[in-house]
């Protein structure tokens, strides 16, 4: 294990030291509202020549993207920032660079999409970007924001991958908030993501190749599409090694699937991000009191971790997904859509219900935790019939 | 058991509690405690109602919420007291800290505070004005919090760490000062 530093910081800081630790060649950013300190940070970093970057201030995000498809493309490692809006107006560019297959590393602070204006936590943002072929880790805390950007580093440059990879943390309760925090050495880290060796870079005259041309009708966009499918699918092993690795440097856990008291759990919550430590807390209040309660945290949402989802679930009594983001006029939120549809293998039938909580920072209060572990309980025991979507806490 | 100690912070922006916040939690962490430092973000309008929170644990905090039911509440202006249940949720052994020059056992009484509640006072902005020279009364009502909650953060390492963080910015004398201002809140305090 490597040597640390235990430092009381916040996690904008210690993704942008994430950030320089990995030596990017270009960091391309854009101020919007809400971005984070993370580039802020990153920007003094280039300022006084800790890193040697080519800073690129764009004039939006739709921009900073575009910029750092180009840099990729080129052949240069590519890491941004961004949140919320600034995601949203990255839309159609985030579909270019997984398209072209370029490793770009963007950390999203995980911030609510307006209207009615909003600036707090949840993961509507994220979701909103689930289908553009993107890799996506999220973090419960400000450790794990560090440690996920880095690990994301060497799986989207990895060979059998080649895809963008987003690096998720929660806004505000993860972002800004002092936690404490081990942090590797620079040698270390660089050491371990290594140097970026591109692959079919522009600037490689001697093997000139042509990136993102047309594939019109009767054209290879549909194999295309079939590659970065099997790209995705491939990343899975990859993120689980590399995970590992960092493990073994480290000394703090990796999985693609975390589980917390799951060997006997009659009911248990799955969840993602920040709160996941919520319902830890109060699963192991409840444990004390007799109920088998237990938590699934789901920290790489693509490619989606279905047969360790439905592994570690399918004992259970009654199961809770726990949404922090709509998907408007589907039968549940995105996490409960996934959940559910790892489940439907299943030799049993395990109830499934879902909760929509925390959007635009709503508190995620402990009772709230109890009133789901209680819903559960009833389910589990026969008292209760699995209901529809709940809006938890909602006034 | 966890030894879990939660600390909600009331201030008008502009105070300095959500700095306060941050340099306690530091302080825990250098005696290798875990801790949390949030403020609650919203609108910042400079003397606006704030709230600020600090958790302190001798093991990994998992929770991430605001706090409800704090064992400490530290007020840093008494002119909230008509505009914010500051003790709201206050647990039944909790110490309740709060900037004025009105007495404690006044204050326990207009708070209708319980008798396990403790409530302790300190002309925090008066011990500011003299020592600091300006009304900032985040340092020396910290000062007030390691008399009335002893054992959460001790008081050395604390002035330690307020003298590494100002010596970034300024000289000796405002470190001295800003010692004097702990010092004296911490022996000035009164509790009910």
């Amino acid at each position: 294990m490597a040597e640390q530093k235990t430092v009381a910081t916040t996690g904008n800081l210690v993704v942008a030291e994430a950030f320089r630790q990995c030596k990017p060649d270009v960091v391309a950013a854009y101020p919007i509202t809400p971005q984070t300190t993370i580039v802020e940070e990153f920007a003094k970093f280039v300022a006084q020549g800790r890193v040697h970057a080519e800073y690129v201030t764009v004039e939006s995000e739709h921009s900073a993207m575009s910029a750092s498809i180009g840099a990729s493309a080129a052949g240069a490692r590519v890491m941004t920032a961004t949140a919320s809006q600034g995601l949203a107006l990255m839309w159609e560019e985030l579909h270019i660079a997984s398209g072209m297959r370029l490793p770009i590393v963007m950390a999203n602070a995980n911030r609510a999409l307006s209207a009615p204006i909003n600036i707090h936590c949840d993961h509507g943002d994220a979701m909103g970007a689930r289908d553009a072929g993107w890799v996506m880790l999220f973090a419960e805390t400000a450790q794990e924001a560090y440690d996920n950007t880095i690990i994301s580093v060497r799986v989207a440059e990895d060979p059998e991958v080649l895809l963008p990879t987003m690096t998720c943390l929660d806004g505000f309760i993860t972002t800004h908030s002092i936690d404490r925090i081990d942090l590797l050495d620079d040698e270390t880290v660089t050491g371990f993501v290594g140097e970026y060796e591109p692959v079919n870079a522009l600037l490689d005259t001697d093997n000139p190749v042509t990136h993102g041309s047309f594939a019109g009708l009767g054209g290879p966009y549909f194999e295309f599409k079939k590659s970065q499918r099997n790209a995705i699918d491939r990343s899975k092993t990859v993120i689980e090694r590399v995970g590992a690795e960092f493990s073994e440097i480290s000394g703090r856990p990796f999985g693609l699937v975390e589980t917390a008291m799951m060997d006997d759990a009659d009911v248990a919550i799955v969840i993602i991000g920040s709160s996941a430590g919520n319902a830890r807390h109060v699963a192991r209040e409840l444990r004390a009191e007799g109920m088998k309660a237990g938590v699934v945290k789901v920290r790489c949402f693509r490619p989606f971790p279905a047969a360790e989802v439905a592994a570690a679930i399918k004992g259970c009594k009654a199961v809770a997904v726990l949404d922090r983001s709509e998907s408007f006029g589907a039968e549940g939120g995105p996490l409960y859509l996934e959940v559910r549809s790892a489940l439907y293998d299943l030799e049993t039938r395990v109830p499934v219900v879902n909760y929509i909580y925390g959007l635009g920072g709503a508190d995620v209060r402990l009772e709230l935790m109890h009133q789901v572990y209680n819903d559960l309980s009833d389910i589990a025991s026969g008292s209760a019939l699995p209901g529809k979507m709940v809006y938890l806490g909602a006034r | 058991m966890q030894q879990l100690t939660e600390i909600r912070w009331h201030a008008r922006a502009g105070q300095g509690a959500v700095t306060a916040a941050k340099v306690v939690a530091e302080t825990a962490l250098s005696a290798d405690q875990y801790m949390q430092a949030m403020p609650e973000y919203g609108p910042e309008r400079m003397g606006a109602p704030i709230k600020a929170f600090t958790r302190i644990s001798d093991q990994p905090i998992d929770i991430h919420c605001n706090i409800e039911n704090p064992n400490v509440v530290i007020v840093l202006d008494d002119t909230l007291l008509d505009v914010v249940d500051v003790a709201e949720g206050i647990t039944s052994d909790g110490v309740l800290i709060l900037n004025t020059c009105t007495p404690a056992a006044v204050v326990k009484k207009a708070l209708g505070l319980p008798d396990s509640v403790k409530v302790a006072c300190v002309d925090a902005s008066g011990i500011a004005l003299d020592t600091i020279k300006r009304d900032i009364p985040n340092t020396p009502i910290v000062g007030a919090f390691m008399k009335a909650a002893p054992g959460i953060i001790d008081l050395e390492t604390f002035k330690g760490l307020l003298a590494k963080n100002l010596g970034k910015k300024f000289g000796q004398e405002m470190i001295d000062a800003n010692h004097a201002a702990v010092d004296r809140a911490y022996e000035e305090v009164t509790v009910a």
